[in-house]
């Protein structure tokens, strides 16, 4: 009964995002008031509605109701309770809904910000996510409805995959979620503002809260993702560039150009026509991401089941999703800005450069990504673009935006030049060579150059931005404080470099090393001993297994006990590998089991992570960062000399 | 020149060399790292190159995994119903490696035509293929005719 409920709730939520999708609209156009308001109920009246549905699914699966279809392919009676709910959106359809839910929270929250919008902006904004919620939860409904029953029920279910019984993933989805279709707000704005009144400073300013939180639940939920790889699947990798990963990593690459290219949007009122793009083209990239993901087109460790409609369907949503955001877009193009600044050296220049870099690098991403789709369409064959492409193309384009950072944040709008520019740079800069060249003679090996290299990128990073920040603070006065909005910066700079320092040491200097042993033998690693000591049974909730202790010492002492593992899931009858991992600042031990090979010999596989911990924390920090941009006053402010309408 | 204009000229010429790098490093990087799929019928029949990086998908034989008594080498055999390529690999397999299973391996053939594999993925759950071995199977004679 309560899912029928839900069930219904969804299908209202269906008509309200309808409605929502028309009448705000035709509102706007004829300056009706009142329909203009129902915008408002409209959008809060379909985030209730969508909850209820998410809350009833949820309840299905906490119940065990095995009569929904979903519930029964998802979930087993000895499935642990918080894995019950995070099973919710352990596959296709349920994680659409929570695909849907966010949405929602999304509109619903802008429902309840930035009172200086002129109405109609308001409207039309809630009315164009209102499109995307219809379309979404039509696609739901018809496609992949998670509340259809099958009667007469199964007596247990098939269990929800192993992989996905993990903390990481009851909250990488949902963050990451937030982040992808958070940035359907800023494409909303986007378009809104080319159907009304147009781009100016003030719009970049309402939009810029938006696509920080979004870029920063985005970062959050790509580096959990990340994280979550790296102790489940039991490779100990980080990131494959597989294609479901770039499909989240391209909107990240964008949102980020985009987030600077608002900056001087905001500040001096140009960029406009390419801010707007990108706001256009980061949503499309989310959703293009959700087609890979969702059609099973692409060899991916993240396919879901195959489905040709549903692909077919997000293809045509995306055609007209996107293709109405460009036509608007060609037909009332904001006036061209040329680059509006007297000198090179401008701050214009820089965020300009960024802009370039990171679409240049979203496009090869882009290339990689579907290169084997356009080869395999044009009958030439079957093929993968492998890591080392995205590696050698990627990371060389990294280079020079690393290096810009370092000046672009201490240039001034409008006027500045090299000469004082370098100035500020030449002691940063020596410090950065000088701990450059100190971790050089630290490190070993054949990559110590490449190394070497890319820590003196980070470094220069670092101490540009802590002396950029030091300069802005000595000059800050008790009538123009710091605003948030640089400290977020500096912090997300920060972030980004401890990430390159994490990427650049753990590619370089990672050992693996694949082992025949069994209880009672050492290996060698690296300038380690491993022992394995023993093997016992374990006994879990909905599985059973094996558990091995190993002693990893240095220079006989031992300096971890790691518990790897093995684990055979009672409903499917999978196995699953658990590494014993030994976290540390400087490096990660990471042990797996492979598999018994006879009687007593396993399969061991041993690796070293050097600062692989850094490119999480990194992460950390950028989001971290950006919340803080994003909560700069300026954003709150009420703008009382704007006058209600154009 | 008006410094204006000569302002954006430096712009244009900035981004034309940094996207020429970006189109070479792409272009470099694509000739090199491509992996192309060749069906087992395919590499039995002698069409794929043995001078470089491929990959080959299709069932495990049931019964043809063999094991070294010593080290971690495991031998078995790739099939599409129609050829059978036989695949060497020294490491730990993945988890859901198993006969009668789907199986994508990368590598390089040898002078004798078996398939030196330096990375083996299997299907990631129960329900999943591979997207080329589902396309190989379906075109393959053999598996139609099995079934």
């Amino acid at each position: 009964m309560i899912v029928e409920l839900g069930h219904f709730s969804t299908v209202l939520a269906l008509i309200c995002s309808a409605m929502l999708s028309i009448i705000p609209l035709i509102g706007a156009q004829t300056n009706n008031v009142h329909l203009m308001a129902i915008a408002k109920s409209a959008a809060r009246a379909q985030f209730l509605l969508v909850f209820l549905g998410f809350l009833a699914l949820t309840w299905a699966f906490v119940t065990n109701d095995f009569s929904l279809t979903y519930v029964a392919s998802n979930s087993n009676s000895s499935l642990p309770m918080g894995f019950r709910i995070s099973a919710v959106w352990g596959a296709h359809e349920g994680s659409l809904l929570l695909w849907v839910l966010i949405l929602s929270i999304w509109m619903a929250a802008f429902t309840c910000s930035n009172n200086d919008m002129p109405p109609q902006f308001k409207a039309r904004v809630l009315a164009i996510l209102g499109i995307i919620s219809f379309g979404f939860l039509i696609f739901m409904l018809f496609t992949s409805n998670p509340f259809l029953r099958s009667l007469p029920s199964p007596a247990n279910g098939l269990d929800l995959n192993p992989l996905l019984q993990d903390l990481g993933l009851i909250i990488h989805p949902p963050l990451l979620y937030a982040g992808y279709v958070g940035f359907s707000v800023p494409f909303a704005l986007a378009v809104a503002a080319l159907l009304g009144d147009g781009v100016n400073p003030e719009w970049a300013r309402w939009t810029r809260p938006w696509v920080l939180v979004a870029w920063s639940f985005l970062t959050i939920g790509i580096s959990l993702g990340s994280w979550w790889a790296y102790y489940e699947l039991g490779w100990g990798g980080w990131w494959f560039w597989d294609p479901v990963e770039n499909a989240s990593f391209m909107p990240w690459l964008l949102g980020t150009a985009l987030v600077h290219s608002l900056a001087a949007s905001e500040k001096r009122n140009i960029f406009k026509s390419w801010t707007i793009l990108l706001a256009i083209a980061t949503f499309g990239l989310s959703l293009i991401g959700t087609f890979l993901v969702r059609s099973g087109i692409l060899t991916s460790v993240h396919a879901f089941a195959t489905d040709p409609t549903r692909g077919v369907f997000i293809l045509a949503f995306l055609t007209i999703v996107i293709g109405g955001a460009l036509a608007v877009f060609a037909a009332k193009k904001p006036q061209s800005d040329p680059l509006a600044s007297d000198s090179l050296a401008a701050r214009e220049t820089f965020l300009l450069t960024n802009s370039i870099v990171l679409s240049v690098a979203t496009a090869t991403v882009l290339l990689g990504t579907l290169y084997p789709l356009l080869i395999d369409a044009l009958g030439l064959g079957k093929m993968s673009v492998g890591a080392p492409y995205f590696n050698s193309v990627f990371i060389p384009l990294m280079v020079p935006l690393l290096m810009l950072i370092g000046f672009g944040q201490t240039a001034h709008w409008r006027r500045d030049s090299f000469r004082r520019l370098f100035s500020i740079a030449k002691y940063p800069a020596a410090c950065a060579t000088t701990l450059a060249i100190g971790a050089w003679a630290m490190l070993e090996g054949t990559g110590a150059i490449q190394a070497a290299l890319g820590l003196l990128m980070a470094f220069w990073v670092i101490v540009t931005t802590l002396k950029n920040l030091y300069l802005q603070l000595s000059n800050a006065t008790k009538i123009s404080p710091v605003r948030r909005a640089l400290l977020g910066q500096s912090v997300a700079h920060i972030g980004f470099a401890v990430t390159v320092i994490g990427v650049t040491l753990v590619s370089i200097y990672s050992v693996e090393k694949h082992v025949r042993m069994s209880p009672g033998e050492s290996v060698e690693f690296s300038n380690y001993q491993a022992t394995f000591d023993s093997i016992n049974k374990i006994t879990g909730p909905n599985y059973s297994g094996v558990e091995a202790t190993f002693n990893v010492a240095q220079d006989e002492k031992v300096i971890a006990v790691l518990f790897p593992q093995k684990r055979n899931y009672n409903a499917g009858s999978q196995t699953m590998t658990e590494a014993g991992i030994s976290a540390g600042i400087t490096k990660d031990i990471y042990i797996a089991l492979g598999e018994k090979i006879d009687t007593e010999d396993w399969g061991v596989r041993l690796n070293i992570k050097p600062f692989v911990r850094w490119i999480w924390f990194g992460a950390f920090l950028m989001a971290a960062g950006g919340m803080i941009a994003a909560s700069d006053l300026r954003f709150k402010r009420l703008n009382k000399n704007r006058r209600p309408s154009a | 020149m008006h410094p204006k204009r000569k302002q954006r000229l430096i712009i244009a010429l900035c981004i034309v060399a940094f996207s020429s790098t970006a189109i070479g490093l792409v272009s470099y990087a694509l000739r090199g790292n491509i992996n192309l799929f060749y069906p087992p019928a395919d590499v039995a029949a002698g069409k794929a190159p043995t001078d470089r990086a491929i990959r080959v998908g299709g069932m495990v034989v049931e019964g043809s995994i063999k094991r070294s008594e010593t080290d971690l080498t495991t031998m078995f055999l790739v099939t599409d119903y129609d050829g059978v390529v036989e695949v060497s690999y020294t490491g730990i397999l993945p988890d859901l490696f198993a006969e009668g299973e789907g199986v994508v391996a990368s590598g390089s053939l040898d002078s004798n035509g078996r398939f030196m594999a330096t990375e083996v993925l299997a299907k990631h759950d129960e329900n999943y293929m591979p997207p080329e071995v589902a396309d190989a199977l379906k075109k393959s004679q053999g598996y139609q005719n099995s079934k």
